[in-house]
């Protein structure tokens, strides 16, 4: 599980081009991840990898196909110290799990990192950071792996006006 | 009790009131999808369990990014959207109308008061019509498309006061782009802009739409320009409607107010690779460049066309060596410039005009760039790549900018020519 560590304002055109948009299938999204900014992620990501990002990870356009690109080469969580918010909310929907960690600089490219969600912190070079746990909203999706899952068995919600 | 914009539209939807970090399951009034995002969305809804769309009348669908199609997965695509409007009793705008956010816009499909989401991140252009209108992914889509409603934490809001008047062939996009590089591109991240003070007044409608449309590129959910007469007047041209007040209050709990006065404002440039990037033309000004592009949902009306014709002005042509793309934002803008003679007078000058699509701001259709070119464009984003390789640059900046630039080849001041 290696981290593939990137700056800040990685925005959604590097993460996936434009001239991909027309592919849907992560899987095939996977191999043009990066394509022109960071070629060699395609080639070697494998499954479980880490993405690990600077402040405003995600930002610019709202292609869904960013997070599934990601998903598609293996990737299941993105560490960063701040997401733009569509990206955020499209990493939950789609079950790519986003972690917002201010210490999140101190991680190096390669590094190995595990995850333990229920203790709240990430690990790396033998070091605990904690991360911020996921908005009270957003953690039923997450625990469903998803907004479809969690809206499949839905037939109808309450909206602000009705409750 | 005081309440911003954001605040006071969450609240009419809500019948209560509800405050900045509420977390609300609110009914939106439209939903926007195009060929991009939009086939995708509709597999989500289907995920879903989708059958019948929560109300097919409330949904605009139109192709945009990939149009005529480029490609016979592209074509896949519209044939795709275009059985499921039908299917749906959806009525389809197709590829005839031109770009998403002016076409929603020009149809009336956006007004005061309203929740609009749509999947493209410059949704938020309809905050120029005082609607609270937000970018979504296609996931959060499907979940539109079924229920038509959605969760949204009602974002706190930073008031952005704008006094002064404007130097000659200097306007909104100079304004907007100073912001984004005094703000940052995520100094607004989950929050709303409210746009307000005598220059955004006397500002036009296509100018409003410059403002809103880049909000998101200062990280916000929205952009809201403050309703007034001239907002009024544009939506109920185009709809029935009954005016109302909307205005932040004067003491609402504003995250910031941030003042801003324009008279000594220079034309803005962005420069690669990011929005926020932005500097005086004057510190760029001699840039050689070999594409032009003017158009797209920030600045591809009439008015731009307008502003970047008279300063073409009697020139006979735009400097040898540079490709200048001119992509009128929707049919009707298209129309208008025509009439008034603006096509004409591009052509002639060496322009290539296209038919209304996202062009080269989509950077996967056409006009795109090799390595180590050079583009000034009039549409808001200059990532790394969003124009084609990722080795090329490009520059944003208003239309009087791009169209001084493309007469002489160089990055140009439009004040100079």
């Amino acid at each position: 599980m290696r981290v593939w560590k990137f700056g800040d304002d990685v925005n959604t055109d590097a993460i996936i081009p434009g001239r991909f948009l027309t592919i849907y299938d992560p899987a095939e999204l996977a191999k043009h991840a990066f394509e022109g900014t960071r070629d060699e992620f395609a080639r070697e990501a494998r499954e479980g990898d880490v993405v690990l990002g600077g402040t405003n990870f995600g930002c610019g356009s709202s292609r869904e196909h960013a997070p599934l690109a990601l998903l598609g080469a293996g990737v299941r969580v993105v560490i960063a110290k701040s997401f733009a918010r569509i990206f955020y909310r499209n990493a939950v929907n789609t079950g790519l799990l986003p972690l917002v960690s201010a210490e999140a600089d101190s991680i190096r490219d390669g590094d190995a990192v595990t995850v333990n969600l229920a203790g709240g912190y990430i690990e790396a070079n033998g070091r605990k950071l904690a991360v911020e746990p996921v908005p009270g909203f957003l953690k039923e999706i997450v625990d469903a792996g998803g907004l479809v899952a969690y809206a499949k068995n839905l037939d109808e919600v309450e909206t602000c006006s009705t409750t | 009790m005081a309440a911003t914009i954001a605040e006071k539209i969450f609240s009419m939807k809500c019948g209560r009131p509800v405050r900045a970090g509420d977390v609300v399951m609110a009914p939106v009034d439209a939903a926007m999808i195009h060929d991009i995002t939009g086939p995708l969305a509709v597999r989500v809804f289907r995920e879903m369990g989708g059958e019948r769309v929560f109300d097919p009348e409330r949904i605009i669908m139109l192709f945009d990014h990939q149009v005529p199609a480029d490609s016979i997965p592209a074509a896949e695509n519209h044939v795709f959207m275009r059985r499921f409007a039908e299917e749906q009793g959806i009525h389809n705008y197709d590829l005839l109308e031109g770009v998403c956010h002016q076409v929603v816009m020009e149809k009336g499909r956006a007004a005061p008061g309203e929740i609009i989401v749509g999947t493209d991140s410059h949704t938020c252009t309809y905050g120029a019509a005082g609607a609270f209108a937000t970018g979504i992914g296609s996931t959060d889509m499907g979940f539109v498309l079924k229920f038509g409603a959605l969760y949204f934490r009602v974002p706190e809001s930073i008031l952005i006061e704008v006094e002064g008047a404007f130097g000659r062939r200097v306007g909104a996009k100079d304004l907007i782009l100073s912001l984004a590089g005094d703000i940052g591109a995520d100094g607004a991240t989950y929050m709303a802009l409210e746009f307000t003070g005598r220059a955004i007044g006397e500002m036009n409608m296509a100018g409003r739409m410059t403002c809103a449309n880049m909000a998101i590129e200062m990280g916000a959910k929205a952009g809201i320009v403050r309703p007034d007469a001239a907002t009024w007047e544009y939506v109920a041209a185009r709809r029935e409607i009954e005016p109302f007040d909307l205005a932040g209050d004067a003491d609402a709990a504003y995250r910031e107010r941030r003042k801003y006065d324009v008279t000594d404002l220079s034309p803005q440039v962005a420069v690669p690779h990011n929005v926020d990037n932005v500097v005086d033309v004057d510190k760029v000004a001699g840039t050689k460049v070999d594409q032009v592009f003017i158009g797209s949902c920030t600045n591809g009306r009439y008015e731009d066309l307008a502003d970047a014709a008279e300063v073409l002005g009697s020139a006979d042509r735009f400097a040898p060596g540079v490709r200048v793309i001119v992509i009128p934002a929707s049919r009707t803008e298209y129309l208008k410039a025509l009439r008034a003679g603006l096509i004409e007078r591009f052509v002639e000058a060496g322009a290539l005009v296209e038919a209304p699509c996202c062009g080269p701001c989509m950077g996967g259709a056409f006009g795109l760039l090799a390595p180590g070119e050079v583009s000034l464009s009039t549409s808001n984003r200059n990532f790394r790549g969003r124009q084609g390789s990722a080795q090329a640059s490009v520059y944003l900046s208003s239309p009087a900018t791009a169209a001084a630039s493309a007469l002489y080849g160089e990055i140009t001041d439009p004040r100079e020519v």
